[in-house]
């Protein structure tokens, strides 16, 4: 079943379920998502509005400030960050926020690594990911 | 290949250099592993950009390690924090998170961090050696000490960065390392007349479709040399850091790694040259601007914060008059003394601009709660005041954010761009 379908390669090891949420732009959290609710306002973004709470969020590439660790920290204490993680290539600064998260005794999402080309693969709807980095879909309740 | 330590390094992260810097090296060797370095470098400074507040996480971090004791083991400056401590212009922060904003701004300090709390440390004495390696946060000081100075860092994510100067250590990789800083695309201004690019206005808007087109990739940008001022280079790589994730620029002639194209693209050929045309320009100017409304209620220069030079050319355009909207000039508290050494901070006050020291209108609630237009001759405010404030945006030079400010309707002079 999941033979075709991409596999990403895990950054910070974990196992995710949540509606799978494509940016088709690159985003910037600081200045980009509102770390108090996890809406993404960055007014130029097509998916302004948004929320990226529990999502699966795939990021194309990633742009802008250095505080958006920070920003994803915040998310992350409030209960507000994504479920997991798709970078199209290991970002430092965000994934920071992983870590400090994991220092401070909170609960922070997984990371993966697909390329943005693969990402274009992955169809919209309720995904789980697994350790290894295996997509599957979900079936709605 | 995996991570190799040094003995020293191996001990701090089983503790035998304390709480703090065992917890420092963790993130610090976290990160190594997820950018596959294959080793830590030796710092000579660190910028932190982690002290301003978004949240109370930021602050219990900066708190913990604090508590543990934790000093920084280098010269440290710090970036903006989210209050006004040197020039006392109120925030809007409810009480819970001005509290948390001031505790946080605290256990930097504690933690011997220099009070500087600027964007510009490059511009309050801070300037590291040509070649060394060093760890700076903030996307415009990152660009600017990369590419203006020469300095070696990446693109430090807020705590990180607290973690290098606690260590003395950063993780080897990206910029740290010599062949990663050769330009691969040419941005060619050449063909652009020269009044344009002698302009304060068109550098923000060549940054922004410098980071537009960058992404994470370096480029190097031709036709500019006899222009560039360092508050151009600084504008510039403030624009181009917000539009992209540019760490490092290179303009042939001006900045130190590109004396020419062979040098800046270590004689490789480069696939990609771009001719700006003015009509790419324009498009690039435009979606600096997020209204069409001819409307202008408050005006806010200083991203990144104004230099001495910039507060006095400010001071020399408003000659004398009365602003009839809030104007706003983020600087740090070295360009504040700087303008009272000049005599002309009085001057400046009574004319109606507000100093804002220490922090800026875009990363803390200064500007009034309402649904108005901002007037900016910043990219990078430009790029993050909408999502930051609230207010739609109206990119121009700072003349014409003065005239603006005077007569309180937006004015524009277009000749420079026709």
């Amino acid at each position: 079943m999941s033979a075709h379908r991409p596999k990403a390669h895990p950054i910070l090891p974990g196992t995710a379920e949540g509606p799978l949420l494509r940016l088709t732009a690159p985003l910037s959290f600081w200045g980009g998502v509102d770390p108090k609710t996890g809406t993404i306002i960055q007014v130029r973004h097509p998916q302004c509005g948004t929320s990226i709470t529990g999502t699966v969020l795939c990021l194309p590439a990633t742009i802008g400030s250095s505080s958006s660790s920070a920003v994803l920290l915040e998310l992350i204490r409030l209960g507000k960050a994504p479920a997991a993680l798709v970078l199209a290539e290991p970002d430092a600064i965000l994934l920071i926020g992983c870590l400090v998260a994991r220092e401070m005794g909170w609960d922070a999402p997984p990371a993966f690594e697909l390329a943005a080309s693969s990402q274009h693969k992955l169809a919209a709807g309720p995904v789980a990911l697994d350790r290894a980095g295996h997509f599957s879909p979900l079936r709605q309740a | 290949m995996p991570l190799a330590l040094t003995d020293t390094e191996r001990a701090w992260l089983h503790g035998e250099g304390g709480e703090a810097r065992a917890l420092a090296m963790r993130v610090i060797t976290g990160t190594a592993r997820i950018m596959g370095a294959k080793k830590l470098v030796e710092i000579a400074s660190a910028h932190i950009d982690g002290a301003l507040y978004h949240g109370d996480s930021g602050t219990l971090f900066g708190e913990r390690l604090a508590a543990l004791g934790a000093k920084v083991a280098v010269p440290t400056t710090l970036n903006v924090g989210a209050l006004d401590l040197a020039c006392g212009t109120k925030t809007r922060l409810p009480p819970h998170e001005h509290e948390m904003a001031a505790r946080m701004m605290r256990a930097y300090e504690a933690m011997d961090c220099a009070p500087s709390w600027t964007c510009a440390p490059y511009q309050a004495g801070h300037r590291p050696a040509f070649g060394s390696d060093v760890a700076w946060g903030e996307s415009n000081a990152v660009a600017f000490c990369n590419s203006v100075l020469g300095a070696r860092t990446n693109r430090y994510g807020d705590f990180l960065d607290i973690c290098c100067a606690i260590t003395a250590r950063a993780p080897y990789y990206g910029l740290h390392i010599p062949e990663n800083r050769r330009a691969t695309f040419v941005l060619d201004c050449s063909k652009l007349s020269p009044a344009l690019r002698n302009a304060e206005v068109f550098w923000p808007v060549i940054g922004t479709l410098f980071g537009q087109r960058a992404g994470t990739d370096i480029g190097i940008v031709t036709g500019l040399k006899g222009f560039a001022t360092e508050d151009r280079l600084k504008a510039f790589g403030a624009a181009a850091a917000s539009a992209g994730a540019v760490g490092l620029f290179h303009i042939e002639g001006v900045t130190p790694e590109a004396p020419d194209l062979v040098t800046a693209t270590g004689g490789e050929r480069y696939p990609e040259t771009i001719r700006v045309t003015p009509a790419m320009l324009d498009a690039a100017r435009a979606g600096l601007s997020t209204t069409q409304e001819e409307r202008v209620d408050a005006v806010a220069i200083g991203s990144p914060h104004c230099s001495i030079d910039e507060l006095l050319e400010l001071d020399r355009l408003i000659a004398g008059r009365k602003l009839a909207r809030p104007f706003y000039a983020c600087t740090g508290r070295h360009a504040v003394k700087a303008l009272e050494a000049a005599g002309r901070r009085d001057a400046l006050e009574t004319a109606g601009v507000t100093l804002v020291a220490d922090t800026c209108v875009v990363v803390t609630p200064i500007l009034k709660a309402i649904d108005g237009v901002l007037m900016t001759n910043s990219g990078k405010f430009a790029h993050y005041a909408p999502g930051n404030t609230g207010y739609a945006v109206q990119y121009g030079a700072l003349s014409e954010c003065v005239e603006s400010a005077v007569s309180g309707k937006l004015i524009r002079d277009e000749r420079l761009w026709a």
